[in-house]
């Protein structure tokens, strides 16, 4: 256990050891990934231990603030984040070494080892913690850590707000997580995990649930509590971004994994409304995604998509525990599960990637760039392996954890008809997010990697140096593991389903042997899908030996002077489905009325702005703000006034008490 | 065992035949002769024996989008149950994993389009992919509307029990689906009134100018893929439909495979006596076959 605190501790104190030696840009670069490295690989030799002899590994010290003890532990719930929290973080600062080269001189690269060793340390400390007291402030400093990190170009003007969202949304979301606290240690008299424990019936647990559910809602990402995201994640640089999404994000489903443990039984509402929330971010987050131009705000919104997917796969077990449907609630939890590893997996591998076009163009704008393919092909052939992955087609990664997802929901179409119109719903959805998200990261991989330049900022373009390859080779490597090997995984999750659902281990072991089947057949497929592939990739080498093959320009019907700019843009790629959901996008156009016959130079311009932004938190901001406006003759900043104020009150206390 | 691989090897060989029946059936409305029934086979062939031209903007994309389009495409033949025996793969929930291998075809063949850099090419993936939306949740739904009707997940018990018998019992749900299935069929198949086959060079085509650039080896991989294609989900239809369940296997299989060319030969009615539907009217077909698949779905949760 001593050795799990290890590598936190790693984390701070080079954080620290970065920051005192800021003036040395190499060293402290150095010493800063260095300790995220090796932290991270004692975290895994401590979670392989931890996995191995599950009694050793709790740790409870008192402490001198109230309420407050330092109780850590490590069980199944919390194994399944770390695993990615280590890999990724670990991948992410091998990436920031070479990534944040660029900025020596600058900038201030010494703070954003800090901050970026804190933020892995405290979501660290966000899994292991099982006292209320310690998980707020670890809580606490993971959003200032990664808010500092937000604002590393602060300097400019969007970033500085897209901070301030973070921040404010941010611990609107702590508000509520205060609150639900409060009423589990009312309840229970204690702030230690353990002592948790609600019984079912009343409104109670419901409180907690839904307080719980805006409270981490809002860090996942959840619909509508999402909008810091699409601001936050581009501001970001790059490998910061990646941890944010892939594992950052992630600590707000552990969070709700966490409060429903402690309630005795769920009610099935609460599986409907995170499978309605499910839905609707699934959906809206790919529709929102594929309108949008810049490369990392489109990635922000492609999570809360898969944020949406992950909740469905949990609305789903949480209804199957509460209707006492031992199957729908295992391959729920499973499906949903699994994709919170796999999403840090190819998101990691997207961001990074995005980071890398960035870095080498100077631009994240989509529809400037073009061609990258040729001129960086191991990030390009990488980058593929995470698009294919993200839009869940086989055999990779993404589509095992989907497939759970879809076999719960077809298992369950069958049943009465409340559960299967729910089931038949979640097929429903998640058939028309494949759609979307084909269309989505076609288009991200199509225009920016294929294709001829679209302007001169992608001329200088090449391969980055092995630190950042190295990285993106291992997470796409991990996208293809997962997939071909996911039959010999599952078999070992039953004590993480025990754990969640609460159903008996033999009973786990019953439903998952029955899954098998099918995951067998899946991997059978994966691998007859490559050999295949080989096959026909051989015949045609075989049979075009020894036959000309010719260089020629696309014919593109005869155009005698292709020039780059008549290619498919991005925006022009996704026009039709932009336009046939424009009653929720609601897509601005600037621009292209052409009037005469011989017109001139002219430009179009679109924009999709988030709704919820514009149409929920704009007035609800603007109405506080009108009221703290009719407060300023109150408060005004003179401060003999406030003197009086104060003397006034004393006044008024004394005569009360007299 | 040997079955199975029979019926494998009777998909691989009889599926491009079906676009030589349903061009005869062009020609005859038209008042031609037609082109020899085999025509798909010849073409196939002297596609295969030719050299090869590339664009310079292409990469190795280009040239790997009809390789794993034509895997994923047999990958998906093995899911497929012939003449309502039972296919050579087949578990609970091989629904899902059949239409994601017609979707990973989609999306490579979609990047092979966007990879040449050509404007019709980006059209027509642009096309393709914004009918894929609509078109794969109708083909989920109507095949969860089979699940619920049948009571089985995988696609051999679903067409094992729905039969012609369930037909004449007259269950207006399965006349939904499939009503439903037919509109799916003939989109992604990209026939008329979706998407004209025939010409190459329209503004208005979908699939055929995403392979615009292709040729060669690459295009007989993309022909032969069209016709597997055409054959898979015309299976969806004919299962339902068209097949006896006499005992005789030969005869059965016979059955089916006359029943395939009835198809082929609907299609040609269809293609000789419709106009192509405005290309932004698609997308209410699509969700025409849509809500055809919940209102089975509905029917089947009377109780």
């Amino acid at each position: 256990m001593n050795f799990m605190l290890f590598s936190p501790a790693l984390f701070i104190l080079s954080g620290l050891c970065a920051l005192l030696l800021h003036k040395y840009n190499k060293v402290s670069n150095c010493i800063g990934a260095f300790g995220v490295v090796t932290g991270c690989i004692a975290g895994l030799v401590s979670l392989f231990n931890a996995y191995t002899n599950p009694e050793s590994v709790a740790l409870s010290v008192p402490w001198s603030i109230p309420y407050g003890s330092f109780s850590i532990a490590i069980d199944a719930i919390g194994a399944i984040f770390l695993f990615p929290i280590f890999i990724l973080s670990a991948v992410c600062a091998v990436y920031g070494l070479e990534y944040l080269r660029h900025y020596y001189g600058k900038k201030n690269t010494a703070s954003a080892w800090f901050f970026f060793n804190l933020l892995i340390a405290s979501m660290i400390l966000v899994v292991i913690s099982r006292n209320a007291v310690l998980f707020l402030i670890a809580w606490e400093m993971m959003s200032i850590s990664s808010f500092f990190l937000v604002l590393f170009e602060g300097e400019k003007k969007e970033v500085a707000k897209a901070g301030l969202i973070y921040l404010i949304a941010t611990h609107i979301g702590t508000l509520f997580l205060l609150v639900m606290f409060v009423l589990l240690g009312n309840e229970a008299g204690s702030f230690d995990f353990n002592r948790y424990q609600i019984t079912a019936g009343g409104l109670l647990p419901s409180i907690i649930f839904i307080s719980a559910v805006i409270g981490f809602g809002t860090k996942a990402g959840f619909m509508p509590m999402h909008v810091w995201l699409p601001e936050a994640h581009p501001a970001a640089p790059s490998h910061v971004s990646a941890v944010m999404s892939g594992v950052m994000l992630k600590t707000g489903i552990y969070g709700l994994l966490r409060v429903i443990t402690f309630i005795e039984a769920p009610c099935a509402w609460w599986g409907y409304l995170l499978i309605g929330i499910g839905m609707i971010s699934g959906i809206l987050g790919v529709l929102f995604a594929l309108a949008q131009h810049d490369l990392k705000r489109l990635m922000a919104y492609s999570s809360i998509e898969n944020i949406g997917i992950i909740s469905m796969g949990i609305g789903l077990g949480i209804l199957g525990i509460s209707t006492q449907n031992p199957v729908l609630a295992i391959l729920g939890f499973a499906g949903g599960l699994l994709h919170i590893v796999n999403h840090a997996f190819f998101k990691g591998l997207l961001f990074l990637g995005a980071g890398v076009v960035l870095h080498q163009t100077g631009t994240k704008e989509i529809d400037v760039l073009g061609g990258l393919l040729k001129k960086m092909p191991v990030t390009g052939f990488c980058f593929l392996i995470g698009v294919a992955a993200i839009c869940g087609l086989p055999p990779l990664n993404g589509f095992i954890s989907e497939f759970l997802i879809y076999l719960a929901s077809f298992k369950n179409i069958l049943a009465e008809p409340s559960i299967a119109i729910v089931s038949l719903g979640c097929i429903a959805s998640l058939a028309l997010i494949g759609g979307l998200a084909v269309t989505c990261f076609t288009k991200v991989f199509g225009i920016i990697f294929s294709g001829e330049p679209r302007s001169s900022s992608c001329q200088n373009a090449h391969e980055p140096g092995m630190l950042m390859i190295v990285p993106l080779i291992i997470l796409a490597f991990a996208c293809v593991a997962i997939g071909i090997s996911f039959p010999f995984i599952l078999p070992k999750a039953d004590r993480l389903l025990a754990d969640i659902t609460g159903i008996s281990p033999d009973l786990i072991r019953t439903v998952l042997s029955g899954t098998m089947n099918p995951l067998i057949y899946i991997t059978t497929a994966g691998l007859l899908l490559y050999s295949g592939l080989f096959l026909f990739a051989v015949l045609r080498r075989m049979l075009l030996k020894g036959r000309t093959i010719d260089s020629v320009p696309t014919w593109d019907c005869g155009y005698a002077k292709p020039d780059p700019r008549m290619q498919y843009t991005a925006s022009s790629y996704v026009q039709p489905i932009v336009d046939f959901f424009k009653g929720i996008l609601r897509t601005q156009k600037h621009g292209c009325e052409l009037i005469e016959y011989f017109p001139d130079s002219s430009s179009f311009k679109t924009k999709t702005s988030d709704i919820f932004q514009e149409n929920l938190f704009a007035p609800i901001l603007a109405f506080i703000h009108r009221c703290a406006e009719s407060l300023k003759w109150f408060q005004h900043g003179k401060l003999q006034v406030y003197i009086l104020y104060i003397l006034f009150t004393l006044v008024a206390l004394f005569i009360w008490k007299l | 065992m040997y079955a199975k691989v029979t019926q494998l090897i009777l998909i691989f060989l009889i599926s491009p035949f079906l676009f030589g029946v349903i061009n005869r059936i062009k020609a005859f409305f038209a008042g031609r002769k037609g082109i020899p029934l085999l025509q798909t086979y010849y073409d196939i062939f002297k596609l295969l024996r030719k050299g090869a031209v590339y664009s310079k903007t292409t990469t190795w994309i280009f040239i790997a989008g009809p390789i794993i389009s034509l895997s994923a495409l047999v990958c998906a033949c093995a899911f497929i149950p012939f003449a309502g025996h039972r296919a050579f793969f087949s578990f609970e929930g091989d629904i899902v994993l059949f239409i994601y291998l017609l979707g990973l075809a989609r999306f490579f063949t979609v990047l092979a389009a966007l990879d040449t850099g050509s404007s019709f090419e980006g059209m027509g993936a642009s096309r393709e992919v914004q009918f894929a939306v609509f078109a794969e949740p109708a083909l989920f739904l109507s095949l969860a509307a089979l699940v619920r009707i049948t009571g089985t997940m995988s696609l051999s018990d679903i067409f094992a029990n729905t039969t012609i018998n369930t037909l004449t019992t007259l269950d207006p749900a399965i006349l939904l689906v499939i009503g439903a299935l037919f509109i799916i069929f003939l989109t992604e198949n990209s026939r008329i009134p979706v998407d004209d086959p025939n010409t190459h060079l329209e503004l208005t085509m979908i699939h055929e100018v995403m392979v615009l650039d292709h040729g060669g080896i690459d295009f007989a991989y993309i022909l032969y893929g069209v016709a597997v294609k055409f054959w898979i989900l015309g299976t969806l239809l004919m299962s339902i439909i068209f097949r006896t369940n006499s005992g005789i296997v030969f005869f059965d299989y016979a059955v089916f495979i006359f029943g395939m060319i009835v198809l082929a030969v609907a299609v040609g009615i269809v293609e000789s006596i419709m106009a192509r539907l405005r290309l932004f009217k698609v997308p209410n077909l699509l969700i025409v076959a849509l809500a055809l698949s919940v209102l089975a779905l509905t029917l089947t949760m009377r109780i």
